[in-house]
């Protein structure tokens, strides 16, 4: 589980997390200007936004129908679709990213979805809550009940999440599959990066979500 | 069995709509013999002619016409009264003042297909080389030789780029055909609760309807003009067939259950007891009186044939590659006619021509009429859809020319 190609830090100053929020501030700096990104669960579209105001072609597609409706209000190409089901339709590398932002968790086969999202696109950009994260393990361990947070408020009961896992979770599924890591970045609860040069475990530990770029046969 | 009333023949309007067939109250293109329409049969249709409406104003750069394709029973009256039959506008949810397809902000074009009968050359048309009604005599038309017509009209009036292409059902046929053929033409599109191809249940469901018409005696092998008689009870039935398609059992069932009509108890006969037949004789013989049986017959032929992978090896993608159109795809949950998978396998190809489509699905109970009514969150997305568009081009404000 070695990062050694993991490249240097993009810049993520608090004063840019103005009108954009800073994971997606993290992602859009990882996609190559001019390239084709399809982002798997846009939500509301922000990100994709984000990424048309900087010369991206951007598509999306979106579960719900409130997210749908407000991303063609914005002018944006969104699909509604289920990523579980859907990406199996995309033709290979017809993109150049694929990005999947914190809807690993909402999907029913994420191993299945991240092989589809490195065959559909020459890189995929994964990001996800961990759930290696000090206070999650603090509320299971000393609070007994599964952990909410601000960002997952839902209980256990009616979560749309149904697959966690946590950073150290998702680099050996990375590991298994053969998928190369060409960077990775842990955020802490403030959405500040943890610094690069900690070992894994303070990543897992205080990385309240991690943000990965990932690319095809790393090799192992 | 005294009391038994099949549909009754409405014959009060049956002149008012065979004048309509060949001098519409509505504008007029005509094409002479130098500007044959080349139909897909291989005869060449000339002369011809289109009848169309329109609403609002064509601005200074030609940018802002909107083409409404009407579907199988429509026509030009997208929105003003129907010269027929009294009634407003059909797609009067969509289109008028501060709808989402408003005549103050886009110039509107809704023109009569081929082979319709309220004006645009057809069936019911006059044939001049016999100075009789064309009827069967008629060549067989299709999808795409209905949008050759209205690219021949968008023509005449000057207009090289539509700003969008909008229409449901046989209209969204036509949408789709537009961008496939002339992608150049078209900067947006707005394809409702349609298919790239007419499926099998659908070309039943009129091979139904037709048989329906053919079989009544006053249809006289679709000379019924001459004879001065008409189909009408075949119509009707072709009709009433036709719209159980076009509803949900969710929603016939909100609407009628199984009341009856102006009696508590059933009367033991073929009258119509229930509201729900009721309605659907209302539905046969109000139809009767505005259209022309072998139009009909036509009008479903062009859709069963419709295909549009067919005309590229089979493969969708191949027929939207490397197009710049803008796609809005839109379905019902309820419509069993163009269900959701249809749309979906639309997209699908769209996003393997790496087109920039948008879709959604509208949760409705409504069936396949609901791009009809009043649905909101269906109107709401065509209006962003557009408006967003419209910003694109540099319209709305949003930029561009003033």
């Amino acid at each position: 589980m070695s990062m050694q190609q993991t490249l240097p830090l993009p810049g993520v100053a608090p004063e840019r997390t103005g009108s954009y929020r800073t994971d997606h501030l993290l992602v859009a700096d990882m996609v190559r200007p001019g390239s084709r990104v399809l982002d798997v669960g846009c939500g509301d579209g922000e990100l994709l936004q984000l990424l048309e105001s900087r010369g991206i072609d951007g598509r999306g597609i979106e579960l719900s129908r409130e997210g749908v409706n407000g991303c063609v209000a914005k002018g944006l190409a969104v699909v509604q679709g289920d990523a579980d089901t859907d990406l199996v339709n995309y033709p290979d590398d017809a993109f150049d990213y694929v990005i999947l932002s914190q809807t690993l968790q909402a999907t029913r086969q994420p191993k299945v979805v991240l092989e589809n999202l490195l065959r559909i696109g020459q890189r995929a950009i994964v990001s996800f809550p961990n759930f290696g994260f000090w206070k999650m393990r603090l509320q299971l361990l000393i609070g007994g009940h599964m952990p909410r947070t601000e960002n997952l408020p839902a209980s256990w009961y009616d979560t749309s999440n149904i697959h966690f896992c946590t950073i150290k979770d998702f680099v050996q599924l990375c590991d298994e599959i053969n998928v190369k890591m060409e960077r990775a970045v842990a955020l802490d609860l403030y959405g500040r990066p943890v610094p690069l040069n900690l070992p894994w475990w303070v990543w897992n530990m205080f990385g309240e979500q991690g943000v990965f770029l990932l690319s095809r046969g790393g090799g192992k | 069995m005294s009391n038994v009333r099949p549909i009754s023949s409405p014959q009060t309007q049956s002149d008012d709509r065979a004048h309509e067939a060949d001098h519409p109250s509505s504008l007029l293109a005509k094409f002479g013999m130098d500007q044959p329409l080349k139909l897909d049969c291989g005869i060449d249709l000339a002369p011809f002619q289109i009848a169309y409406q329109t609403y609002g104003e064509l601005n200074a750069d030609r940018s802002n016409a909107i083409l409404v394709c009407h579907a199988l029973t429509g026509d030009q009256h997208v929105n003003n009264t129907h010269p027929v039959t009294g009634k407003p506008g059909w797609w009067d949810t969509m289109v008028g003042a501060g709808k989402p397809i408003d005549p103050e902000k886009y110039f509107i074009i809704c023109s009569n297909v081929i082979g319709g009968c309220m004006g645009s050359t057809g069936p019911a048309s006059l044939n001049p080389a016999t100075g009789k009604v064309w009827g069967l005599d008629f060549p067989i038309i299709t999808i795409p030789d209905m949008v050759r017509a209205q690219a021949m009209l968008i023509d005449r009036l000057g207009i090289a780029t539509l700003f969008c292409v909008v229409g449901g059902s046989m209209g969204g046929m036509q949408v789709l055909q537009w961008t496939a053929a002339y992608p150049d033409r078209v900067f947006s599109t707005l394809a409702i609760a349609c298919s790239t191809r007419h499926s099998a249940q659908n070309i039943a469901f009129h091979e139904l309807g037709r048989q329906a018409v053919m079989a009544d005696p006053d249809w006289r092998g679709g000379r019924y003009v001459d004879e001065d008689t008409h189909p009408h009870r075949g119509l009707a039935v072709a009709r009433m067939a036709a719209h159980i398609t076009y509803l949900s059992d969710a929603a016939l069932h909100r609407k009628f259950g199984r009341r009856m009509q102006d009696r508590e108890l059933p009367t033991f006969s073929f009258d119509a007891d229930f509201q729900v037949e009721s309605y659907l004789r209302y539905q046969g013989s109000s139809f009767v009186e505005r259209f022309d049986a072998n139009s009909y017959l036509y009008l479903t032929r062009a859709m069963d044939y419709f295909d549009i992978a067919g005309d590229h090896d089979g493969v969708l993608a191949k027929a939207f590659a490397g197009i710049k159109t803008r796609f809005c795809v839109v379905s019902f949950t309820s419509d069993w006619l163009f269900p959701t998978s249809e749309s979906r396998a639309l997209v699908h190809a769209l996003n393997a021509s790496s087109a920039r489509v948008s879709f959604a699905e509208i949760e409705t109970d409504r069936g396949h009429d609901a791009f009809l009514l009043d649905v909101p969150e269906f109107l709401e997305i065509s209006r962003a859809f557009l408006q967003a568009a419209g910003k694109a081009r540099g319209l709305n404000g949003g930029g561009g020319q003033s």
